[in-house]
């Protein structure tokens, strides 16, 4: 369980160009949880993230992950970043050795494993990325597609085996089949290793098909904490901070102000073809 | 952290400083620092100080920043000092083993150091009033003359541009790059020197990485734009020489006079 309490986050704190980036933000994420988290550019999700696995310490409020406070100055870094896991946005930018194999191995080396517990998991994670271990292990990572790469990255932070996955975009800029294959394959980890996976994304369509738990930043606030069906109902709120609705749940908005009978909280296509199916026979 | 170091960082501003003519910024600066290695006794200094704390006041850069942009270098100002104090041979004043301090040594310590100090001050302020591209725009027109010769100055002066125009970006960059690599555990702050050294490679190859790419896409832009380098161009900003130019190069005269008469006559 992650329990983010009065979280306040000030950047150059005390010069003329300080900025609070988050202002007490609270929220709790209950363990095997699917979370999703919008915003607007610059609204703060970024450095939520960061919060989460200690990268950055608050200036105020405490996060406590499954009894450990990690903004304790007592608390381990490595019990940390063993705890919770962050993929970067882009991060096949941060690979760096000659081989895949190597590549993942940095993490689990990083926490001195034993030899052989390194190459189980680095195995293990590059299959559970949905790569062939033997064809990749001794490939150069910059010879791989884009697609690949960033599987890579992903498997290099799966290796550390967190207990909280955390992804900050983790579809940017790839085209839409890697976009959907990248998601298959968040879904299909969440669900083989039941645990807390935490995502930001600009796409709604993915938010709402994914997601236990939607939380709204805005301007450093936590703006809204629901269920997908709870969140996208206050259409108004969330387009007033420049935030859209799935596209399902567009379309059944517009008919709705057309005067056609539709239930709210239409958030999938199917659902929404349903409706708007059952509507018209009416 | 790496962010703090303002070297080369511009403060904007609208002060007269600010909007002075670069050419006369950097030739003035030039000067000063030579003006610097001319004096040589500590009454030199004050003129120098005088038109230092002129220019800073008239700039309205706040001092603090101006500090802060000196800690990066205090380490060789220190390593000078250190150097002077207990090299320079003449009157034993304190002795430890092979170490010694002498009465030459604690002067020329201290007159290296307010020289290093005012020297590096001096150049911070031309770096904090006059924006990157109104520096190479200002290098580019003294180099001109140049051109002539074979002097590649608009080359240059581009290069240069595109160079401070991207500090920023690779410090972003390098701040990414190890904020992913601590996710993966990475540890900078602890082992001894081999160790710390072999920890700079996750930081180090994804970095080079990065510029070659941001520097094939910036080529590319600028291909796509049909920029060529050898063809007369013309600026928006075309640099005016103006009247508060005048003066400050007439005061900037007083200045060296100044110095040059405190030499000679005392």
């Amino acid at each position: 369980m992650i329990e983010v309490r009065n979280l306040t986050h000030i950047y150059s704190e005390g010069l003329p160009h300080e900025s609070v980036a988050l202002d007490d933000v609270n929220f709790t994420i209950a363990d095997g949880s699917f979370v999703g988290i919008i915003g607007h550019t610059g609204s703060g999700k970024s450095t939520l993230l960061q919060h989460l696995n200690g990268l950055l310490k608050p200036s105020s409020g405490t996060i406590v992950i499954d009894g450990t406070d990690i903004t304790d100055s007592h608390t381990k870094m490595l019990d940390i970043r063993k705890k919770v896991g962050l993929v970067f946005q882009y991060p096949e930018y941060q690979l760096f050795e000659e081989t895949v194999a190597k590549d993942v191995a940095f993490g689990p080396g990083n926490l001195g494993l034993p030899q052989e517990e390194i190459d189980a998991r680095v195995r293990r994670s590059i299959e559970l990325v949905g790569l062939d271990y033997e064809a990749v292990k001794d490939v150069s990572p910059f010879e791989l597609s884009g697609g690949q790469k960033r599987r890579v990255a992903i498997a290099g932070v799966l290796a550390m085996e967190p207990e909280v996955l955390v992804l900050d975009e983790p579809t940017a800029g790839l085209n839409p089949k890697a976009h959907y294959d990248i998601l298959d394959m968040v879904q299909e980890i969440h669900e083989r290793e039941k645990n807390i996976t935490i995502f930001v994304s600009h796409n709604m369509n993915d938010i709402a098909r994914m997601s236990d738990q939607v939380l709204v930043i805005d301007k450093g606030r936590l703006a809204m904490d629901g269920t997908p069906q709870e969140v996208f109902a206050r259409e108004e709120e969330l387009k007033a901070m420049g935030l859209a609705l799935p596209d399902a749940a567009e379309i059944v908005s517009q008919l709705r102000k057309k005067g056609m009978e539709l239930p709210a909280g239409c958030l999938s296509v199917e659902e929404a073809a349903d409706a708007i199916a059952a509507a018209l026979k009416k | 952290m790496i962010r703090d170091i303002t070297l080369g960082q511009f403060y904007p501003g609208n002060s007269v400083i600010h909007r002075l003519d670069p050419r006369i910024k950097i030739i003035a600066t030039l000067l000063y620092i030579v003006a610097l290695f001319v004096v040589k006794d500590f009454a030199g200094f004050i003129a120098p100080f005088v038109l230092l704390e002129a220019v800073i006041i008239l700039s309205k850069v706040p001092r603090r920043y101006i500090w802060r942009g000196l800690r990066p270098v205090l380490i060789i100002i220190a390593f000078t000092l250190a150097i002077n104090l207990f090299m320079v041979r003449g009157e034993v004043l304190w002795q430890l083993g092979f170490l010694h301090i002498t009465r030459e040594g604690v002067h020329t310590a201290v007159f290296m150091g307010i020289r290093l100090v005012l020297l590096i001050i001096g150049s911070t302020m031309l770096t904090l009033t006059t924006r990157p591209i109104g520096l190479t725009d200002g290098i580019e027109a003294l180099l001109s003359p140049f051109k002539k010769i074979g002097l590649p100055a608009h080359e240059l002066a581009m290069m240069m541009t595109i160079a401070l125009r991207f500090i920023p970006t690779l410090l972003e960059e390098t701040d990414k790059i190890i904020k992913a690599q601590q996710a993966r555990g990475a540890d900078f702050e602890s082992g001894n020197l081999f160790r710390r050294a072999k920890a700079l490679i996750p930081i180090l190859v994804p970095l080079f990485i990065s510029a070659f790419r941001i520097a094939q896409d910036l080529a590319m832009a600028m291909e796509a734009r049909c920029y060529g380098g050898n063809v007369k161009r013309t600026r928006m900003n075309a640099m005016k020489f103006a009247r508060r130019d005048l003066i400050a190069a007439i005061l900037f005269c007083l200045f060296l006079a100044i110095v040059v008469a405190q030499r000679v006559l005392m």
